[in-house]
């Protein structure tokens, strides 16, 4: 049932904030804040209440009991839908980035939304709630729906509080996702068709449509369906141009929202479904997803490069690291596999505070254009600093968290493929070009006299420093995360044992 | 002891420094910087008076720094006597950097910044020498690589600071790209990357001459290069200098741009496994120490010229390598830590005391004007140039032994080696002579302080005996005992930098010797303007690397791949106008239209019924 609570919590409580506002206009913004911190602090003592070693725990698809949390209601019976849902490790650790990122995109827009203050932290929380379900749903009628659960509250924050180009970006990120979901929906019912075939009932749970028979056309039909609704998500190369415009118009909580857990979204299908799914269709499959993987991280850097608006870059730097996502999963190693989910969660943090900087800077210059930006750091030593920061975690210094996640998958894919790994690598040099380009364009540079400009304040400074000891500390010691994900990835190794995947990594 | 104090302390100190963010008082902020360092030198001087005395390794592990499956990389230091060596002149020319750094930065609004950036990078480069596996030992590599660029860049309101900042790591980074995939081909062929534990399983595992050893380690090589400025990657060296020079002299002459040689040195068993590579060690350090000593020659701006002798000289030390002669790469190192450090903060002086002036030939005279640096530079130089009986004499003199003695391509490298000792003496004494004789160009308007006089001082004595230390390397390298010293080549080996002193006299000071006639002309116009560039390696770069990339990024500006979607877009509209043009409204139009649909359709269904 906690589960349920959850994003039962995040839904009310957005409905409490749109009308918190009818009391007073700033009022809503605290009732987002109560609602995000009481639902982590109710799934950490759900946490904290299990039995002692459950987390070590390997989920065992076909029982309940060796999840962290199940549950299953019967709901359409008819047709085998049920309120399936299920927690493991993984999970877990993505609903608590979700929740903390939320309070993130909430600071971030603290003084930024100047109108229908209540409305807008109601689709902040609902898209929360969406993605919520979406990290836990094991019934994939019931993934479906939170997956659009999640996109429809997105596309209004795009679409009302945006920049200037707003309408044009709010439908482009709604047609690329309800065309791709679309192409997901008729792989779920054809899968769940399959599954009566094979098993003589009807159902939509996960459970029961692993291990399937899946060859020929219509499993590959199947398998694209899934990976392509995945990949416009993640999103790769080259289903990925909607994700510049969409994080470029969205307001600042919006932009941390789609880079920080909306896009792990995609990667958490591709690893909790697409693959285990469709093992073998996915080891033959792999070459071209890396490649795939390997051409987002090399295209994404160059045209991050290639911007002059400072949030365009981030975006365009987003599709360069999550092309490391992809190639971790598809390296099918734990090296690999561990990375890709470092990287999920680095990258979440990374991108955040990026884009956090970019609505401050916005705020304060009333631009994105880093043509009319430099040496900022006179003014702003301390938005600087962070700004240094963060950059040079995304170009993957050692000792924060990005490194530890790209050395991994990197690591892991040279047991795979050496010379892929060779050409990814390319990415470490570009993502230092576009870095510290960005460093030098905004903060460095001869400083504008005439220009008055201030600082971070407390509340800003101690968002950033929160991520910023986040960073550090996935990158000095990321074992919480790396051993809250091995049984989750035991599990997957278990059931895809006797796939090709398994063949074509070197023993 | 705890050992883990000494990285610790600087960055402490960094993170307070950061913390504060300037509002901390100047005299604190500089005790704070220089004293962390200070006190760490001390606990390495311990450190090292007890493995003297013992001479065990030492080995501590903090903690694990992840584990997954057999990839469990620690966060664990290993100490034995060539991290001792290089811990001590990390801590202890850094100390006296540090303290030089308080007088030469004090006017500086960003002092705090500064000195937050030195610990920071003095415990990056603490943690590259006593790492004990090859991960950590690549975070300290990375560390010190952006501590650079925040150094280089230090002066951010000026963009060519900033260009030369990029230019630096990114150029650095890569060689730090090859040395990932180094990285990655031990781990996966040996299954790990703890330094000790790798060297026996690669001579367990693998042959002399084998593929795999080779690709490793030259993949490790060209990390080495990058971070060592050595060809074809020593392009970003010279452009660094715009950073302040106490930082030219710690990172850019005594400590990080050697990290490369102790890359090669720590992994040396790996690097024996590989003779292809090692000739390329020996090949590309001749073929840069030539260069850079050609170079220096023509430059005008005084620390340019000393950058490229740092090239220069590190390019020895490859040669030192490259021919097994690992104890006398390292001891060059060390010398050449001192004597280089001294130069440079004595460049430093002469740029302090001198209005930030750069170019030599607007000084001159300074002999009379500012003693002690005159002093420090003579003898800063004469070490540099080997002159006899300086530290630099005997580390560069087992160098060119050790290239004698190899067999082949032993003369030819010794050669190399002989001709780039000439050209030292002459850039050397040209600085001198150019600098501190002659008619004063600008007068001082400042005498350095004790804080600056003091390390000078030390590091010329350090300069002067440096040579004399034994380094407690016998442990760690294999004995090559020469096997007899060939006493015509020691001669050579003497008489040639002091052929060089005489040139420098003869051509910059006496002036019986003149170039200028050939300087005039156009030859000698084109080829000065040639070694003044840098050998045009610069442009090249820039028409291979530099300008397809910018046009390449500007060429994808709009999204090639955005063009497919918005046909997509474009045709649903076109189709979409097209068909609004059937819906005309007239019942007519409707009517006959239904009618011929009709009748096609019967006409398709008879076709198909017979």
């Amino acid at each position: 049932m906690s589960m349920l609570v959850l994003i039962g919590l995040l839904l009310v409580g957005g409905v409490m904030a749109w009308l918190a506002e009818r009391i007073a206009v700033n009022l809503s913004r605290w009732v987002s804040l109560a609602t995000v911190t009481v639902s982590l602090l109710y799934l950490l003592g759900i946490i904290s209440g299990l039995p002692e070693g459950s987390l070590q725990l390997t989920p065992d698809p076909g029982d309940g009991s060796s999840w962290l949390l199940y549950l299953h209601i019967d709901w359409i019976e008819r047709f085998g839908i049920a309120l399936e849902m299920a927690m493991d490790g993984l999970s877990l650790l993505l609903v608590v980035l979700t929740l903390l990122l939320g309070l993130v995109a909430i600071a971030s827009s603290w003084s930024e939304i100047e109108f229908k203050q209540g409305l807008f932290q109601a689709n902040l929380l609902w898209t929360l709630a969406g993605v919520c379900g979406v990290f836990l749903a094991m019934d994939l009628f019931l993934f479906f729906l939170f997956w659009e659960v999640m996109l429809i509250p997105m596309y209004l924050l795009i679409a009302i509080w945006g920049h200037e180009k707003r309408e044009y970006a709010a439908m482009k990120f709604f047609i690329f996702t309800q065309v791709s979901g679309l192409l997901m929906l008729l792989a779920i019912v054809m899968l769940a068709w399959h599954g009566q075939k094979v098993n003589g009932h009807l159902s939509f749970s996960y459970f029961d449509l692993l291990g399937l028979p899946l060859q020929g056309r219509s499993g590959w039909i199947m398998m694209l369906g899934f990976f392509i609704a995945f990949t416009v998500k993640l999103p790769s190369f080259p289903f990925h141009t909607w994700l510049p415009d969409a994080h470029t118009q969205a307001p600042t909580a919006g932009s941390v929202l789609l880079a920080g857990i909306l896009l792990k979204t995609g990667a958490y299908g591709l690893l909790r479904f697409c693959i285990p799914l469709f093992p073998d269709l996915s080891a033959q499959f792999a070459p071209v997803a890396m490649g795939l993987g390997a051409a987002g991280v090399i295209y994404g850097a160059v045209l991050a490069f290639a911007q002059t608006d400072f949030k365009r870059l981030v975006a365009y730097s987003s599709v360069s690291h999550m092309g490391f996502v992809l190639l971790g999963l598809y390296a099918w190693n734990n090296l690999a596999l561990q990375g890709a989910i470092m990287q999920m969660v680095a990258h979440g943090v990374s991108t955040a505070a990026l884009f956090m900087m970019a609505g401050a800077l916005q705020q304060r210059l009333h631009t994105r254009d880093m043509r009319r930006m430099g040496g900022l750091w006179h003014q702003a030593p301390r938005m600087g600093a962070c700004a240094m920061f963060f950059a040079v975690a995304s170009l993957g210094l050692p000792g924060l968290g990005n490194f530890v996640a790209e050395f991994l998958v990197l690591a892991g894919l040279f047991a795979v493929q050496p010379w892929l790994t060779a050409i990814a690598a390319l990415g470490l040099i570009t993502a230092a070009v576009y870095s510290l380009w960005m460093i030098q364009q905004t903060f460095q540079g001869k400083p504008d006299e005439q220009r008055s400009m201030s600082d971070f304040g407390s509340r800003e400074m101690f968002a950033m420093t929160a991520m910023m000891i986040a960073l550090v500390a996935l990158g000095v010691y990321p074992q919480p995360v790396l051993d809250l994900a091995q049984p989750v990835l035991d599990g997957l190794h278990g059931l895809v044992q006797d796939s090709m995947l398994v063949a074509q990594v070197r023993p | 002891m705890a050992i883990w104090l000494i990285p610790f302390l600087p960055l402490l100190s960094a993170t307070l420094l950061m913390v504060s963010t300037g509002r901390m008082p100047r005299s604190l902020t500089a005790v704070l910087g220089a004293g962390s360092v200070g006190l760490a030198a001390l606990l390495v001087a311990l450190l090292a008076q007890g493995f003297l005395a013992d001479g065990q390794v030492r080995e501590v592990t903090l903690w694990t720094w992840m584990a997954v499956d057999n990839f469990t990389p620690r966060v664990a230091f290993y100490v034995d006597g060539l991290t001792i060596v290089m811990m001590s002149v990390i801590t202890g020319v850094g100390f006296l950097i540090h303290l030089y750094s308080i007088e030469f930065m004090w006017d500086d609004e960003s002092l705090c910044r500064y000195f937050a950036y030195m610990n920071l990078f003095v415990a990056a480069m603490l943690l590259l020498v006593m790492a004990d596996n090859l991960l950590l030992l690549y975070l300290g590599w990375e560390g010190v690589g952006v501590c650079s660029y925040l150094l280089v860049g230090f002066w951010y309101r000026d963009a060519d600071n900033g260009k030369a900042a990029r230019k630096a790591f990114v150029v650095t980074r890569v060689g730090d790209t090859a040395m990932a995939l180094g990285l990655f081909l031990l781990f996966t062929e040996l299954g790990t990357l703890d330094i000790q534990p790798l060297m026996v399983a690669a001579n367990a595992n693998w042959q002399v001459g084998d593929t795999l050893p080779i690709v490793a380690t030259a993949l490790l090589l060209g990390g080495a290069v990058g971070k060592s400025a050595q060809l074809p990657l020593h392009t970003w060296l010279p452009d660094a200098m715009a950073g302040p020079t106490p930082v030219s002299a710690l990172i850019h002459a005594a400590t990080m741009v050697t990290a490369g040689v102790y890359l090669i040195a720590r992994n040396y068993q790996l690097f024996l496994l590989a003779p292809p590579t090692m000739q390329a060690v020996a090949w590309i350090g001749v073929a840069t120490l030539l260069l850079a000593a050609f170079t220096a020659l023509a430059q005008h701006d005084i620390k340019r010229i000393l950058a490229y002798s740092t090239i220069s000289q590190i390019g020895y030390m490859f040669l030192a390598l490259g021919v097994g002669a690992f104890a006398s790469g390292i001891f060059h190192l060390m010398t050449h830590a001192f004597f280089k450090a001294l130069l440079f903060l004595a460049a430093g002086a002469v740029i302090h005391c001198l209005h930030h002036e750069h170019n030599i030939f607007r000084m001159g005279g300074l002999r009379t004007r500012l003693p002690v640096v005159f002093w420090s530079f003579l003898i800063g130089s004469a070490a540099l140039a080997a002159l006899p009986f300086t530290s630099g004499f005997y580390s560069k003199d087992a160098i060119l032994l050790s290239a004698w003695e190899q067999p082949d391509i032993g003369p030819w490298l010794w050669a190399g080696g002989l001709l780039g000792a000439l050209l030292t003496s002459i850039y050397s004494f040209r600085l001198v002579f150019i600098v501190f004789f002659g008619e004063a160009q600008t007068e001082p308007d400042r005498q350095p302080g004790w804080r600056m006089a003091g390390p000078l001082l030390l590091l010329c004595l350090l300069s002067l005996i440096g040579g004399w230390f034994a380094l407690p390397l016998s442990g760690v390298f294999p004995e090559n005992g020469h096997a007899q010293v060939n006493h015509s080549v020691e001669i050579i080996s003497i008489a040639t930098p002091l052929l060089g002193l005489l040139l420098a006299y003869l051509l910059f000071l006496g002036r019986q010797l003149s170039i200028d006639k050939l300087l005039a002309s156009p030859t000698g116009q084109a080829l000065k303007s040639f070694c003044l560039s840098g050998w045009r390696i610069d442009n090249l770069y820039n028409a291979l690397w530099v300008r397809p990339y910018t046009n390449l990024a500007h060429w994808w500006r709009n999204e090639p791949i955005d063009q497919l979607y918005n046909a997509v877009v474009a045709a649903s509209q076109w189709s979409h106008r097209t068909l609004l043009g059937l819906q005309t409204g007239e019942l007519r139009w409707y009517a006959t239209s239904m009618v011929f649909g009709l009748v096609l359709l019967l006409a398709i269904m008879l076709r198909n019924a017979t």
